[in-house]
C-alpha cells in the first residue's frame, strides 16, 4: 500500500534545542494512527511540520500518489492539499455563527475573487446542514461561536474540519475537556472518518488512545521509540521506562 | 428565531430557469445589502443632506449657507470615504494601517497635477495672446513651467508633469499611483508577515517618509509650497465657486454612497466573512487554505485606491495641499475617527469621520466660546487637541464600540461581553487528571 504522507528523515532545531531528530513516519489513505508521547516529545511540532506551520532543518516530507514535497508550499497550499488540522485548544471564529464558520471551511475556491462572487449552493447549503446535524448543532447555526460551550466548539472545529473534505485530517488532543459521553461520541466518529481518509490522533490519554484500537506511533525526545497496536508498544521496555514507568 | 441562512448568500441549484420566489440572483442581491438596515438609513441620510444643502446653498437655493460651509460639509463628505476604507482595513480586516492619508494625499496631488497645470496654461495662453506674434507650444510650455515652478526656483516642468495636461490620463493616475504602492508596499509587508503594531509603524515610517521627500523642493512638486490654486477647475472658468461648490458637494456625496454600498457588498458576503476571520485568527485561516496574504494585500490595495478617489474630490474643494498633509498624525486622526464611530461597522465610520471633522472644523474654526476659569482660559483653537485625545483615550477605555454602540444600545442589541482570556473547558467536563483513573 502507498503511503498517503511519507515522512522521512526530518529534524529540526529551536536554538540549538533538537525538537525533532531524524523521525520518520508514515500514513495510508484510510488509516487511523495514534501518535503519543510525553510532553516535549516533539508531538506539535511534528503537526506543525507537516502543515507547514515549521520548515525542517533536513529530511523530506511527501504527499500524495505523486510523492508532492510539502516542504516548499505555504500552510494556506498545503490545506488546500487535503490535509485538515484541528488544534487543542478549539479555534472557531467566535464571533461568526456557526453557520458562517462552516461555510468558511465548506471546501471550494480559496482565492478572493471566488470569495467575493461566492454563493452558497443548494448542495453546500445541504452540505452544512448535515455537518451540523452530525455535531448536533443544527439548532445552533444562526448562533455565534463565540457563545457555544466548550465541547459544542470542539464539535464545530470537527465539522468545519470535515467540511473542508481532506484526505488527511490531524487532530490535536480532541478529548481534552469533553465529558465522557463526549469522548465516546468523538471516538466513534474518529473511527468512522478514518474508513475514509486518513486520521492522526496526538493524545497522551492513554484511555482514549485505546478506545480508538489503531495502531500507535511513540514519540520520544523527537523521535519515533515505538510503533504497533496499543498493547505491543506498551510491552516495550523503553516505552515503559519513558513514558508509561512516569505514572 | 429567523433561519441561519437568510444571512447567507444562497441559491438554489438552476436558479435561472427556476424563478422561484426569493431564488434569482438579482433579488438575493438586494437581500444581501439589505440584511444591513443601516445601509438604507446612510444612503437616506445622504440624500436628505444633499437635498438640504442644495436648498440653503447661495448656487441653487436660499442662500442661507454661505460657500466655504458648503465646502466644508463637501470635504467632510470626503473624508467619511477615507473613513469607509480605513473601517474595513483596520475594522474589518484587522490591518491598523496608519498610513492610509498618504494615499488620500497622493490622490489629491494626482488630481492636482491637472487642475494647476490646465488652469495655468489657461492663464499663460490667454497673456500671451495679445502678444504681436501667436506663440508656439514651446513658448506656452516654458511660460507653464515658470508659472509654476517660479516658486521653488525652477522654470522647467519635471518628469513627472508628463501626463498633466490630460485629466483622463491624471485620473488614471490617481488610481494608479497610490494603488501601485500600496500593492508594492503591502506585498513587501505582508509577504514577510509583518502584523499588528510593527505594521502600524511601518506605515507610519511610510507616510513620515513620502511626505519628507515631497518637502524637498526638487522632488518635482513645488516642495513645501505643494499645489495651489486647485479650487479654479480649468475650463469652467465662467462657473464661479458657489456652484462649484454644490457640485463637488453632490460629487462627494455620490463616491460616498456608490463606496458605501459596493462595500456593503463586499462585505456582507463571503469574502467579509473571510476578512473577519483573518482578523480574528489569521493562523486558522492560513489553516482552512485561504491565501490570507493576498486578501490582506487585496483589502490594503483597494482601500488605498479608495482613500486615494476620496483625496481626489476633498482637494479640489479645500483649493490647496502640501506635504503637511502626508504628516503621520493625519494617519493617525484618520483610525481616531474609526474607533470613536465605531470601528466593523461601516456606518460607524461615517459617523465618526462626520462628527469628528465637523466638530474640529468647528472648535478650531475660533466659533467654540473659550471658557473662563478665572486663572485661566480654555482657548479652543489649543485645547482641541487635547479634548480629542481625551475623548479617544475614554472611548477605548469605556466604550470600545465608539459611538456605534449607541445604536447597539438605542436597538436593544445585547452581544455577550465576553473579554479576557479564552474559555477553558465548560464546568463539569472531564479534566486531564479525572481522564488517567
Amino acid at each position: 500500500m502507498s503511503a498517503l504522507l511519507e515522512v522521512s528523515g526530518v529534524s529540526v532545531s529551536f536554538d540549538g534545542f533538537k525538537a525533532i531528530t531524524n523521525l520518520s513516519f508514515s500514513i495510508g489513505p484510510a488509516e487511523l494512527r495514534a501518535i503519543i508521547g510525553p510532553n516535549g516529545a516533539g508531538k506539535t511540532t511534528f503537526l506543525d511540520i507537516v502543515t507547514g506551520k515549521t520548515k525542517p532543518d533536513s529530511g523530506t516530507v511527501l504527499w500524495g500518489e505523486k510523492g508532492q514535497s510539502l516542504l516548499k508550499m505555504s500552510e494556506a497550499a498545503i490545506a488546500r492539499a487535503g490535509i485538515g488540522r484541528k488544534f487543542q485548544r478549539p479555534t472557531v471564529f467566535e464571533d461568526q455563527s456557526v453557520a458562517e464558520n462552516l461555510i468558511l471551511a465548506l471546501k471550494s475556491k480559496r482565492g478572493p475573487f471566488a470569495a467575493l462572487f461566492f454563493v452558497l449552493s443548494a448542495a453546500g447549503r445541504g452540505r452544512v446542514d448535515a455537518l451540523a446535524q452530525n455535531v448536533g448543532l443544527a439548532d445552533h447555526l444562526s448562533r455565534k461561536a463565540g457563545e457555544l460551550s466548550h465541547g459544542q466548539k470542539q464539535w464545530l472545529e470537527i465539522a468545519m474540519l470535515l467540511a473542508q473534505e481532506p484526505r488527511l485530517l490531524l487532530v490535536d488532543e480532541p478529548a481534552a475537556g469533553m465529558t465522557l459521553a463526549e469522548r465516546e461520541q468523538t471516538t466513534a466518529m474518529l473511527v468512522d472518518i478514518a474508513r475514509t481518509r486518513a486520521v492522526v490522533v496526538v493524545e497522551h490519554d492513554m484511555d482514549f488512545v485505546r478506545r480508538l484500537g489503531c495502531r500507535v506511533t511513540v514519540l520520544h525526545e523527537g523521535s519515533v521509540l515505538a510503533e504497533g497496536s496499543l498493547d505491543h508498544v506498551t510491552k516495550n521496555p523503553d516505552v515503559i521506562d519513558v513514558y508509561l514507568g512516569r505514572g | 428565531m429567523t433561519h441561519p441562512f437568510d444571512q447567507i448568500p444562497a441559491r438554489s441549484s438552476g436558479s435561472k430557469h427556476s424563478g422561484g420566489a426569493g431564488s434569482g440572483p438579482r433579488i438575493l442581491a438586494t437581500r444581501r445589502l439589505s440584511r444591513l438596515p443601516s445601509t438604507f438609513w446612510v444612503l437616506a441620510v445622504l440624500v436628505i443632506l444633499s437635498v438640504a444643502v442644495t436648498l440653503l446653498s447661495p448656487a441653487f437655493g436660499l442662500g442661507e449657507m454661505s460657500t466655504s460651509f458648503v465646502k466644508t460639509l463637501g470635504k467632510t463628505l470626503c473624508l467619511c470615504l477615507a473613513a469607509l476604507a480605513m473601517d474595513i482595513v483596520w475594522g474589518y480586516t484587522g490591518i491598523l494601517s496608519l498610513g492610509h492619508m498618504a494615499f488620500f494625499a497622493l490622490g489629491g496631488y494626482m488630481i492636482g497635477q491637472w487642475l494647476m497645470y490646465a488652469r495655468t496654461e489657461e492663464i499663460v495662453v490667454q497673456a500671451l495672446s495679445s502678444a504681436p506674434i501667436p506663440a508656439t507650444a514651446t513658448e506656452v510650455a516654458q511660460g507653464v513651467a515658470t508659472q509654476i515652478f517660479g516658486v521653488v526656483g525652477g522654470s522647467d516642468m519635471p518628469w513627472i508633469w508628463g501626463f498633466a495636461y490630460s485629466l483622463p490620463l491624471q485620473l488614471a493616475l490617481v488610481v494608479a499611483v497610490p494603488g501601485l504602492l500600496a500593492l508594492v508596499f503591502g506585498w513587501l509587508a505582508f509577504r514577510s508577515r509583518v502584523t499588528g503594531v510593527y505594521l502600524s509603524i511601518l506605515t507610519q515610517a511610510m507616510t513620515l517618509a513620502l511626505s519628507l521627500y515631497l518637502f524637498q523642493n526638487d522632488s518635482g512638486l513645488r516642495g513645501n509650497n505643494g499645489l495651489s490654486g486647485l479650487q479654479n477647475v480649468p475650463g469652467l472658468g465662467a462657473v464661479t465657486q458657489d456652484v462649484l461648490s454644490i457640485w463637488f458637494f453632490w460629487a462627494s456625496a455620490l463616491a460616498l454612497a456608490l463606496a458605501y454600498l459596493g462595500l456593503t457588498w463586499i462585505i456582507s458576503g463571503k469574502f467579509g466573512s473571510v476578512l473577519r476571520a483573518i482578523r480574528d485568527d489569521e493562523a486558522r485561516v492560513r489553516f482552512l487554505g485561504y491565501p490570507v496574504e493576498v486578501y490582506k494585500l487585496f483589502v490594503f490595495t483597494l482601500t488605498a485606491v479608495i482613500c486615494a478617489l476620496a483625496g481626489a474630490l476633498y482637494y479640489p474643494q479645500a483649493g490647496i495641499i502640501n506635504p503637511a498633509e502626508l504628516a503621520p498624525i493625519a494617519s493617525i486622526y484618520l483610525a481616531v475617527w474609526v474607533a470613536i464611530g465605531g470601528r466593523g461597522r461601516l456606518y460607524g465610520a461615517v459617523i465618526g469621520a462626520a462628527f469628528v471633522s465637523l466638530l474640529s472644523s468647528w472648535f478650531t474654526g475660533g466659533r467654540a466660546p473659550a471658557v473662563p476659569l478665572g486663572f485661566y482660559t480654555i482657548d479652543w483653537v489649543d485645547w482641541w487637541q487635547v479634548l480629542l485625545g481625551l475623548s479617544f483615550v475614554a472611548v477605548t477605555l469605556l466604550a470600545p464600540k465608539g459611538i456605534g454602540g449607541l445604536f447597539d444600545r438605542a436597538l436593544g442589541l445585547h452581544t455577550p461581553n465576553r473579554k479576557g482570556a479564552p474559555l477553558g473547558p465548560a464546568e463539569g467536563a472531564l479534566q486531564e487528571q479525572e481522564a488517567v483513573e
